[in-house]
């Protein structure tokens, strides 16, 4: 059997055991997974870029795709009427007096002399820039806070197309990634897991609790949808000619509404995802993708042939955090919604994690298989777990505790999968289901 | 000015806090820098391994309670602590002969050690879940309170009150009896000097005939104790939670880098260090300030530096300053 050949039955065995979950559970379902799956794939493009390519442990895939959906919020839904006016620019010139502080900070850190005198000025910059910031900002966040509470109190978006955010998801990400890199690559590999697991937990920190900027945990609802692809199902429903459509598809209208609003969704996802797997797999072939493998296995030796380790690190890191923060953005549109409360970093970071190293970290379709598989699994682990219990329990006489507790336990048996795939995967097929060429 | 007050204040909301607090990111900063110093590689389940060894003390204290066993003022947990230690050494010694072992004999690169560490998290975690289920436990028992703030005030006639809870001092006599131990251990007995030998340089430790197996299962000993100890510390002082175990990774991993990946001595200190900024930069230092502040100039805002919410950042930011200024933390770790 031909590589090629192999490959494209992975993929297959991966598309038939969606269509089975249309087939006995719901097409719904199957669409969703379909569309999540699509999602995950696009963050395992981004991971397997940094990993796969570079060597680079990120371990804080969860903080650029959080950023992703702040994104949304901000280019895409109104702004708050006068939150701009009464606040919103005293916070852009806070954020930006924070920013010198840190610049100068920086500057002083680099210009000035070794010593007592350095150390003291630096101090004095922090502390001084921290109290002015905070004099600057506090009033103006109050101020935004107070402007309608109960469905606003935060500065709002841009109002432009959704589609726009997901670009700009991206840049948000990159020029996230690119703070991280400047400070934490070049140190050893561990510290730069370290640092992207702390630098996660803040993103998600700053989006639960700074509610000027998308509302923290009260969420934002009613993000707009990409409309000319996607739609809505109540205009599908009262659309003469879809429901002509759906009564020759044999379907009711409403089902099919639903349906045909997800799979609008799916058919955007899909062209993102083909656009960037193209692009990865040119940069894996191209010299640029040879150099940065070519430093992943032998630093000492790349540099020696003149390559900037650390410039490259980071140009990588960049890159791949963009794409994870794209994936982001698409993910909270798809939702409709943004809700910081749901990140979890074992879903988002480790859970991708995961995807990569089945998949075959270093071979692009070997990431996007994986995402497809570990996502479909992550869904259907969970009625599998339920059925194996009932199956183990049947015995039991009703209402024991142990029976009771064993099925309730059943939905936590997807975290113990995935460990237990990816340990199997790492011990026995190291290089994953499509390995590297 | 009432310095008097404003010392008792100062006291009771963040130094008695921050000792426990720092005694118990010690304790679990510890067992990390030892896995760092023997098994080189940064144990991403060592959080999931504090959940796991304190949900064992959790369901043996119940199962002791309803045996109506009780260690009259201390907390039951006390005496289950040692049944704990024994179950967490069980699981981590069956992980390391299925899991890492085989890493260890094809001598993998640690970072690929650190994504196995990374499945057998996954599998702690959803153990845990799957045992005790993922919600909050209470498990603590007897006294709550060692000194009153209502007994204090009486006594002192001060109108701050100061409350140390038996949890904190509890905390506190442990991981000072746990740290003893752990450094007559490895610098009195033969068994620790050849573990320290072997941190060291592994080579030279092999050619001097030390049994590197031997050394790593003295190792997972000790880190599932100490882990069991942090965990079920923790567990008491506040709550048992399996997803707040796994959210202490960063401020240890924190403590351990910040003191020095692989010295001892570095942990404990990174552990206070990261514990007092914590604590006092999300402290709301109001109440201080007005006891201290002459007349007419006290504060009219909290004086809060940061929410409670940004602690994490608190010890992110303290890691990225050590390490852009000493990369191998304040006591010299080692760097692999």
């Amino acid at each position: 059997m031909t590589e090629t050949v192999k490959n494209t039955l992975l993929f297959a065995v991966v598309g038939g055991l969606i269509l089975l979950t249309g087939f006995t559970q719901s097409w719904n379902s199957a669409i969703l997974i379909l569309n999540m799956g699509l999602i995950s794939a696009i963050m395992s493009i981004g991971v397997n870029l940094q990993w796969g390519f570079a060597g680079l442990f990120n371990v804080g895939v969860m903080g650029f795709v959080a950023l992703g959906g702040l994104a949304v919020v901000l280019v895409s839904t109104p702004p708050t009427p006068g939150a701009w006016s009464q606040g919103g620019y005293g916070v852009v010139l806070a954020l930006l007096l924070g920013a010198v502080t840190v610049v100068a900070a920086v500057l002083a850190a680099q210009k000035m002399p070794k010593g007592r005198a350095q150390t003291l000025v630096i101090v004095a910059i922090l502390i001084i820039g921290f109290f002015v910031y905070r004099a600057v900002f506090d009033p103006n966040a109050v101020a935004i806070e107070a402007i309608n509470p109960a469905v606003a109190g935060n500065i709002g978006g841009l109002n432009l197309p959704v589609l726009l955010a997901w670009p700009a998801g991206g840049l948000l990400a990159a020029g996230a990634a690119w703070l991280i890199g400047k400070t934490a690559l070049g140190l050893r590999s561990d510290y730069l897991a370290i640092a992207t697991l702390g630098i996660a937990e803040i993103v998600i920190a700053v989006m639960k609790n700074e509610d000027w900027l998308a509302r923290g945990v009260k969420n934002v609802y009613g993000i707009p949808r990409p409309a000319p692809v996607v739609g809505y199902e109540v205009e599908l429903q009262n659309d003469p000619s879809f429901i002509a459509r759906a009564d020759w598809f044999g379907l009711d209208p409403v089902i099919a509404s639903t349906l045909s609003v997800k799979l609008g969704y799916s058919l955007l996802f899909m062209i993102v995802l083909l656009v960037l797997l193209w692009m990865a797999q040119m940069a894996l072939k191209s010299p640029w993708g040879r150099m940065m493998r070519a430093i992943r296995d032998n630093e000492v030796a790349a540099e020696a042939m003149g390559k900037d380790v650390t410039r490259r690190h980071l140009q990588i890191f960049v890159l791949g955090s963009a794409i994870c923060g794209i994936a982001g953005a698409m993910m909270t549109t798809l939702d409709g919604q943004l809700t910081p409360g749901t990140y979890n970093p074992l879903r988002f970071t480790f859970l991708v994690w995961v995807m990569v190293i089945v998949g075959g970290s270093g071979n692009n379709f070997g990431a996007v298989l994986g995402a497809f598989l570990i996502w479909f699994l992550w869904v259907q682990v969970e009625p599998m777990g339920l059925w194996i219990m009932n199956l183990i329990t049947s015995g039991m006489p009703d209402g024991s505790v142990l029976k009771v507790h064993l099925i309730e336990s059943a939905a936590h048996m997807r975290l113990f999968t995935m460990g237990l795939v990816l340990l199997i995967v790492l011990r026995f097929s190291p290089r994953g289901l499509i390995p590297e060429k | 000015m009432d310095l008097l007050n404003a010392l008792v204040a100062l006291s009771n909301f963040v130094i008695v806090p921050a000792i426990a607090y720092g005694s118990q990111l010690a304790l679990g900063a510890l067992g990390v820098t030892l896995i760092y110093g023997i098994l080189r590689f940064s144990n991403f389940a060592h959080g999931d391994t504090m959940a796991f060894g304190a949900m064992i003390a959790v369901l043996v204290t119940w199962g002791m309670q309803a045996a109506g066993v009780s260690f009259g003022p201390l907390p039951t947990a006390l005496l289950a602590l040692p049944f704990a230690i024994l179950g967490c050494i069980l699981l981590v010694l069956i992980t390391d002969r299925f899991v890492y072992r085989f890493y260890r004999e094809q001598k993998a690169k640690p970072v690929i050690l650190v994504i196995v560490s990374m499945g057998v998290m996954f599998i702690m975690n959803g153990l845990v879940r799957f045992i005790i289920g993922p919600d909050d436990q209470r498990f603590s028992d007897g006294a709550r309170f060692l000194i009153k703030a209502r007994d204090f005030k009486a006594w002192t006639g001060l109108s701050e009150g100061l409350a140390i809870r038996t949890s904190q001092v509890i905390t506190v006599v442990v991981a000072v009896a746990a740290v003893a131990a752990l450094f007559w251990f490895l610098n009195k007995t033969r068994t620790g000097k050849s573990m320290r030998a072997y941190s060291d340089n592994e080579d030279l430790a092999l050619l001097s005939g030390i049994n590197p197996e031997r050394v790593v299962m003295i190792t997972w000993i000790l880190v599932a104790a100490l882990a069991t100890t942090a965990g079920v510390l923790y567990g008491l002082d506040k709550s048992f939670k399996p997803f707040v175990y796994f959210q202490l990774l960063l401020p240890i991993f924190a403590s351990a880098i910040v003191g020095g990946l692989g010295s001892p001595l570095g942990a404990i200190a990174g552990g206070f260090i990261i514990a007092f900024s914590e604590v006092t930069i999300t402290y709301a230092w109001k109440k201080v300030l007005t006891y201290v502040a002459p007349e007419n100039l006290e504060p009219s805002g909290l004086v809060q530096l940061l929410s409670t919410d940004y602690k994490f950042a608190v010890s992110f930011v303290i890691l990225l300053i050590v390490l852009l200024f000493k990369p191998t933390g304040l006591f010299k770790g080692k760097a692999v």
